[in-house]
């Protein structure tokens, strides 16, 4: 199916386009298309105007330092993959990412703007909630910086208003002692996964202080369970919290079976990878 | 009712080396525009929703999918299609022949994509191993050859690309 008529921006200053977007009713962003264009296809969604921010400057920046990675709204997804210095400030960023949808589709995809689309089947939202990122968004009332937690609302449903601009994600970098892994189960590699599970600990001379859980695909929002007290239980305190839902690519059954599988191999090696880097 | 017609934009799309003017509603997909205003119906459309990977252009040099972007956001963009990988004599760009030495395609729907994807994954990796020409062609759908034959085109392109290479060495020398 083709997509309903819409009127199309293409403006070449954010401030055009923050205008636009408070000036017209059923307006939306259009960044890499790839969640957005398909929706329109199967015209589950038909605004009126689409405001295309494609043709905007300096907002594909990938930045990197010991504080954490910043990634700006038209960074596609293959970029930050290719960025060694994301990765080194965090690399859950580049193993998530390698799971997310397959290279062509990373070449037009942009990370902030699989945030913002707040796919609970989606790697990234649930990384920057994981790691306590936060979304710098702009609307003509200014600018704003969003934390993680805020920012989901439902299923595809963040709580940006309609006219506002994600300009930047920020994740924050490793902690020294700190140790990250991620695995999913999909039917072929890049495909949305069945289940997706990252895990984050803080170690002191080896030993965790704290770990935490973070789930794709399980719950209909980005879902983190803190696991500090169930280290020899990870998963039975996970599926305490946990509400494993039915579609038509896995019964909650299996669901809940991929959580008790990949929960202690994905902890296990967040644990291994802090005590490689830490020497402990 | 009066329904009001439909804006038109006028882009200018640059594929394969020639540039195309085109006036086009907003919403005119960009695999539509090369099929129906540009005429190159060689890159064929499957899905419609990214998945099937047929409609796989290059767009700067990097494959896209065209049914995910539309006409009118390619206006800064150099887009490669299947036509714009054979030669101007008609030679056949060596993904081609290697696919046809290997018998890559049957019915050669999903080929067009297979055909832009190899050739840019063969840019960034001249050398793949079998398990790497299998994630090279990973997001792409075909319902008729099994694929293993399209992982021994990606390494027999391959092989061709080092055969072209070494033949203009000895020309230099
Ligand atoms: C075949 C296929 C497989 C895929 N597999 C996966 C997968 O396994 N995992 C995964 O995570 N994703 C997957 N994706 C989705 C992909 O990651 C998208 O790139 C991403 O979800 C959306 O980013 P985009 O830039 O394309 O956004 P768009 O499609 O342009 O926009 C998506 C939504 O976000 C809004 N938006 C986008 N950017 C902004 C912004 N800066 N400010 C405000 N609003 C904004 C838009 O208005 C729209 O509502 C897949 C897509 C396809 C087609
Ligand atoms: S037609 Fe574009 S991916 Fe299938
Ligand atoms: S050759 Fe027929 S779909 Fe691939």
């Amino acid at each position: 199916m083709k997509p309903a008529p819409f009127a199309y921006l293409r403006p070449s200053t954010l401030e055009e386009a923050l205008a636009a977007l408070a000036d017209t009713q059923g307006a939306k962003v259009l960044a890499g298309g790839q969640s957005l264009v398909p929706l329109l296809s199967m015209r589950l969604a038909a605004p009126s105007t689409l405001v295309d921010i494609n043709g905007l400057p300096d907002l594909d920046g990938i930045a990197a330092d010991a504080a954490g990675v910043r990634i700006g709204a038209l960074a596609r997804h293959a970029d930050v993959l290719a960025s060694a210095e994301a990765s080194a400030s965090q690399p859950l960023i580049g193993m998530a990412l390698s799971h997310v949808a397959h290279p062509t589709i990373r070449n037009r995809g942009t990370t902030v703007g699989s945030i913002v689309h707040a796919d609970a089947a989606a790697e990234m939202p649930m990384v920057l909630r994981l790691l306590d990122g936060t979304v710098d968004v702009a609307s003509v009332r200014g600018r704003r910086t969003v934390p993680a937690a805020d920012l989901f609302a439902g299923p595809l449903e963040s709580t940006l208003a309609h006219d506002e601009v994600a300009v930047e994600a920020f994740f924050p970098a490793l902690a020294p002692g700190g140790g990250v892994a991620f695995s999913e189960v999909a039917r072929r590699h890049g495909d949305y996964a069945l289940v997706g599970v990252a895990a984050l600990v803080d170690t002191e001379g080896g030993e965790v202080t704290r770990a935490r859980i973070g789930f794709v695909s399980v719950s209909d929002v980005p879902t983190v369970v803190d696991v500090s007290d169930a280290l020899d239980d990870p998963a039975g305190a996970a599926l305490a919290e946990l509400e494993p839902a039915d579609d038509i690519h896995a019964t909650a059954a299996y669901r809940a079976h991929l959580v008790k599988v990949l929960t202690p191999r994905v902890l296990a090696d967040a644990i291994h990878h802090a005590r490689e880097r830490t020497g402990a | 009712m009066i329904t009001q017609p439909e804006e038109l934009h006028d882009v200018r799309l640059q594929v394969n080396g020639s540039v195309h003017e085109v006036r086009v509603p907003a919403r005119r997909l960009l695999s539509d525009a090369l099929r129906h205003d540009c005429g190159l119906t060689g890159t064929h459309v499957g899905c419609e929703h990214g998945v099937c990977g047929a409609c796989t252009v290059l767009v700067d040099g990097r494959p896209v999918r065209s049914c995910l972007m539309f006409a009118v956001s390619a206006v800064e963009s150099e887009i490669t299609t299947v036509e714009g990988l054979t030669e101007d004599d008609g030679t056949l760009s060596p993904v081609q022949q290697a696919f046809s030495d290997c018998h890559g395609l049957q019915c050669g729907f999903c080929t067009p994509g297979f055909l832009t994807t190899i050739t840019a994954g063969l840019r960034e990796n001249p050398e793949p191993s079998e398990d790497e020409a299998r994630e090279m062609i990973a997001g792409n759908l075909c319902r008729c050859t099994g694929y293993q034959n399209i992982v021994k085109s990606v390494l027999r392109a391959a092989e061709i690309e080092r055969e072209i290479e070494r033949e203009s060495g000895e020309q230099v020398q």
